[in-house]
């Protein structure tokens, strides 16, 4: 049995990089710093060792000719999950471009939401280092944070040292829509969280409110989605006092409609607060399943976030269209190669064409795909990288135990190899 | 395989080579000597009547990091623009203001460059640089590591930490982000910004630090040169874009005292407050200073007409500036407690004042510094216009009736405030190999490249004869990538993977103690995570890691 300590996690999205784990033989155990999120991520047995074509096991080449020959004969292959190591993504871009294939990652629809309001009107955002020596107000709206990532308070905001904050633990925690499952965000000398809940739905009025009563608008109405004005007016009030204010939500947390309309409210009235001579910074929740890997590779390599398609023989994208889900149910799409090394519950989507799935050991399917290739998990069987939620910081995933599984890219680029 | 290339007219200003025809012959990817008599050529290319120069080398480009990832992200109409097709060789992609890995690779090489440097990695951001120039094919790369604006460094400024700490950690941080220079970027002003400060002069107090630009600049230079690195202390000054900021530069060379400091994209750096729009040139002052200062280098940051995106770590200036986004629409980031990034598409416009002077003021000071080895050819990819508009700018550079016929076609206000048109200075093959070759690879500090000499690496761009100089530029009849065939009339034919320069500074080991302290104190990952190891370059068979040399060590 050996121990491991630093290990950085893929899984989280916020880049903890404190774990201990015991490998014993193919067992890990995660002994230290562990999390909700983490834990059974890492512990997740291997289960699967053996490429199976229509549900016989079969070795790696046969099932790689096979995946070939379906992409061969496809008109238009999806390529969905795209939850993978920045070499695995490497991997789908090559796959894609050969074959013509949509690269649609799994969580893009959430994501969409924040892409639909950077590419019509920026933002001002901030990394985590940030958050953790210089917020002084953090703001978290339509999102259960600690539900979201377990750790974030107390590695993020409870820390106990900080270089610019006298005491971290009388920063202000205020939530705006969905409150915390927890006590999290209670302050290590108890003091708790402002609450002010509203539906999902009605958040794009309330932070509406919220950006006219920061910049000084009149409001006539005194009752905003069941929130007092006066309680927004103290939020506003806040956010203009603040050294370092912080805004945060999470995409793929604000399931309405046109909830992009929100992200740009919220990413304009932080716009507009660095105008009133202090800072404020957006901050952006995602990072899990490699989303941001997917389209930080994707973005380098055909200039589009994750969610392209390349039938053309070049890049093209459209952030509706080519939903890989909504063309395989319309019909659209005739094949989907689906990849997932980090989690066994994330399973394909529904369908009655041919599946072709590169994922973590352990997958269990209602419909056995066409080809199923069990692959080695970046950050625990072979070494890799993965991006962290912030978009900024790329962690160097370590090789932990020796599996003998393939990595997503040696098995994408034998199966490109072979078309 | 002995290749042997016959008859060119040899522009090599490394090896003192001005126009004469001479025949080459390559190995291994190498130059070699004329082999033995009786020894068998593999391949010979007839380049009687070509121009023979080696590949050229781009010392600051904007093609790897995080800033250039959003600036793609920021903008897909501009890509829509500009689809690039797939081939049996080459890869898909989009190309124009900020284009795709790939075909930044192909794009470069079929200009004839073979090797483009990142000049803004920041320490926290250098994966994913050297992922993203993993990906351009073709070229070799590298990149200068920004500090300045880190608060480590902020901190041993404040705690008085003696040079050699200093000097420590810049080597340091050289090794753990894979670096071939130093860049510092509106020195200390991305830091203050986080304080909301909104400018910050040379003198001008950070208001936590109590340090000023000044400072940084004077430490972080000594740290350069003393421990070793060639390419001398990379300045992005204070005050970019600013009116007035020519006496701030005229400041920040005279007052490095001597110490060598390559002042970047000096034409945004260049501006007066004369005139009835309160914009004027400081090209003829600012070059002047440059021919008097021996220890100064340049590169210009020519801007040129059209759409294009600025992307840089200078967040403060950047913010300060989202009023012109065009489109509109930008992002700024504070990053890390190590730096920020700002990126606002611009459309440089002839017909508006301030556009078309700018355009003035860069040309004026490409014709007027005197020594060609000490100023390059760039236009600060792609802040001032995309790499691929070189060939323009270089016929501008060798063509003075067509420069002239530009310059008048540009705003007339601008046409009274600019001297351009009473220089007659036209630039030579052999100054434009000296300044995008030869000067440029003896800046990076790279060996055995930017030369046709004997022993050098055979990086060759071969081009045919043409008046008009952009024709000319643009479309090579051959270029060679360490030996190999990669382009023919300007199309890629064959692709390959170049290497990354960098330098390895020795370091005292007691620095990574107080760094470790600081990780675990007061960052999001743990110092060992943070430093990125050679097996990340290479592990994946197509990276390699080219280690150049020091200057002797004081």
């Amino acid at each position: 049995m050996t121990e491991i300590t630093e290990v950085p996690s893929p899984f989280c999205g916020i880049g903890t990089d404190d774990l201990t784990i015991q490998v014993d033989g193919l067992d890990v155990k995660v002994v230290e710093n562990g999390c909700a999120i983490n834990t059974p991520a890492f512990e997740q047995p291997i289960t699967d060792t053996s490429a199976r074509v229509d549900g016989k096991e079969v070795s790696l080449d046969i099932a790689v000719a096979k995946a070939a020959e379906l992409l061969r004969a496809s008109n238009q292959p999806v390529i969905g999950g795209c939850a993978t190591d920045v070499n695995g993504m490497r991997g789908v871009m090559a796959l894609a471009d050969h074959s013509g294939a949509v690269v649609d990652n799994m969580n893009f629809t959430g994501a969409r939401r924040n892409f639909l309001a950077l590419q019509d009107s920026g933002w001002m955002n901030t990394t985590l280092a940030e958050i953790k020596n210089r917020c002084d107000l953090l703001l978290i709206v339509g999102v259960d944070l600690e539900g979201f990532a377990p750790r974030f308070f107390e590695r993020y905001l409870w820390n106990q040292e900080s270089m610019f904050l006298g005491d971290t633990s009388q920063r202000e925690i205020i939530y705006i829509g969905k409150a915390p499952s927890g006590n999290a965000s209670t302050s290590p000398v108890g003091v708790k969280a402002k609450v002010l809940p509203c539906a999902d739905e009605d958040l794009p009025e309330v932070m509406a409110v919220l950006r006219a009563l920061v910049k000084d608008k009149k409001i006539v109405a005194e009752n905003i989605c069941g929130i007092a004005l006066s309680d927004l007016q103290a939020v506003a009030e806040q956010l203009k006092a603040a050294k370092y204010g912080v805004v945060t939500w999470a995409a793929g947390a604000l399931n309405f409609d046109h909830a992009e309309l929100m992200v740009q409210m919220l990413s304009e009235m932080v716009k507009d607060i660095n105008n009133m001579d202090t800072r404020c910074s957006g901050f952006p929740l995602g990072g899990k399943e490699g989303d941001q890997t997917a389209n930080q590779v994707c973005g380098w390599t055909s200039a589009y976030p994750a969610r392209a398609r390349f039938s053309s023989g070049f890049p093209e994208y459209d952030p509706f269209l080519y939903d890989s889900n909504a063309m395989l149910a319309n019909g659209e799409a005739d094949v989907l190669v689906w990849v997932q090394a980090f989690n066994v519950a994330s399973v394909p989507p529904q369908t009655d064409k041919p599946a072709i799935v590169v994922a973590r050991s352990g997958m269990l399917f209602d419909t056995e795909p066409d080809v199923f290739i069990p692959v080695g998990t970046p950050g625990i069987d072979h070494a890799g990288h993965a991006y962290r939620l912030d978009n900024v910081v790329a962690i160097r995933l370590k090789k932990c135990r020796d599996s003998g599984l393939p990595s997503t890219a040696e098995v994408l680029n034998a199966i490109e190899q072979a078309l | 395989m002995l290749i042997k290339l016959t008859g060119g007219t040899v522009y090599d200003p490394a090896s003192g080579i001005d126009g004469q025809v001479k025949t080459l012959y390559v190995q291994d990817g190498r130059f070699v000597k004329p082999p033995a008599e009786g020894v068998g050529i593999d391949k010979e290319y007839d380049l009687k009547g070509k121009v023979l120069m080696s590949g050229a080398i781009d010392m600051h480009t904007h093609i790897g990091g995080g800033k250039g990832n959003i600036a793609r992200m920021l903008i897909p109409e501009d890509h829509r623009k500009d689809p690039v097709h797939r081939s049996d060789i080459t890869r898909s992609g989009c190309g124009h203001a900020m284009p795709s890995t790939f075909t930044t690779g192909y794009r470069y090489a079929e200009m004839g460059y073979t090797a483009g440097f990142e000049p803004a990695i920041l320490p926290i951001n250098a994966r994913q640089a050297h992922m993203e120039m993993a990906d351009i094919p073709i070229l070799d790369k590298g990149g200068y590591v920004m500090l300045g604006s880190d608060d480590y460094l902020l901190r041993m400024l404040t705690a008085k930490k003696d040079q050699k700490a200093i000097n420590d950690y810049v080597a340091w941080t050289m090794n753990a982000a894979k670096a071939i220079g130093v860049k510092v970027v509106n020195p200390g002003g991305i830091n203050a910004f986080k304080f909301n400060q909104r400018q910050l002069d040379l003198d001008e107090k950070n208001t936590h630090y109590q340090v000023t630009p000044r400072e940084i600049l004077q430490v972080l230079a000594t740290a350069v040169k003393e421990i070793g690195v060639k390419h001398p202390l990379h300045v992005h000054g204070c005050n970019l874009g600013v009116p007035g900021n020519v006496d701030t530069t005229l400041d920040t060379m005279q007052g490095i005292g001597g110490l060598p400091m390559h002042l970047t994209h000096i034409q945004f750096h260049s501006y007066g407050t004369e005139g009835d729009f309160k914009f004027s040139s400081g090209g003829a002052a600012i070059a002047e200073s440059i021919n008097k200062h021996k220890n100064i280098t340049a590169d210009v940051g020519q801007i040129l007409f059209g759409q294009t995106i600025t992307a840089s770590g200078d967040n403060m200036r950047q913010h300060a500036n989202h009023g012109f986004a065009n489109p509109n629409k930008w992002v700024c980031m504070d990053i890390e407690c190590d730096a920020g990034c700002g990126v606002v598409p611009f459309k440089y416009r002839d017909q508006n004042f301030v556009n078309a002077l700018q355009w003035a003021i860069g040309l004026e000071i490409f014709l007027l510094v005197d020594d060609p080895w000490r100023i390059f050819l760039t236009t600060d990819h792609p802040n001032g216009a995309p790499f691929t508009t070189y060939p323009h700018l270089i016929r501008l550079l060798m063509d003075k009736s067509f420069r002239n016929d530009m310059l008048a076609t540009i705003h007339p206000e601008a046409q009274k405030m600019t001297t351009l048109a009473s220089i007659d200075r036209e630039y030579s093959l052999q100054e434009i190999a000296i300044l995008t070759r030869a000067g440029a690879a003896k800046l990076v500090g790279l060996e055995d490249r930017g030369s046709l000499a004997e022993g050098a690496w055979a990086d060759i761009t071969v081009y045919t004869e043409d008046a008009d100089r952009e024709k000319m530029f643009e479309k090579p009849d051959y270029v060679f990538k360490d030996g190999e065939l990669v382009v023919v009339d300007g199309k890629v034919v064959h692709t390959k993977w170049g290497t990354t320069h960098i330098v390895r500074p020795d370091w005292d080991n007691s620095v990574e103690k107080d760094l470790q302290k600081y990780f675990d104190r007061f960052m999001t990952m743990k110092v060992g995570n943070f430093k990125i190891s050679d097996d990340e370059i290479t592990e994946d068979g197509r990276g390699s890691l080219t280690t150049h040399g020091l200057n002797g060590v004081t």
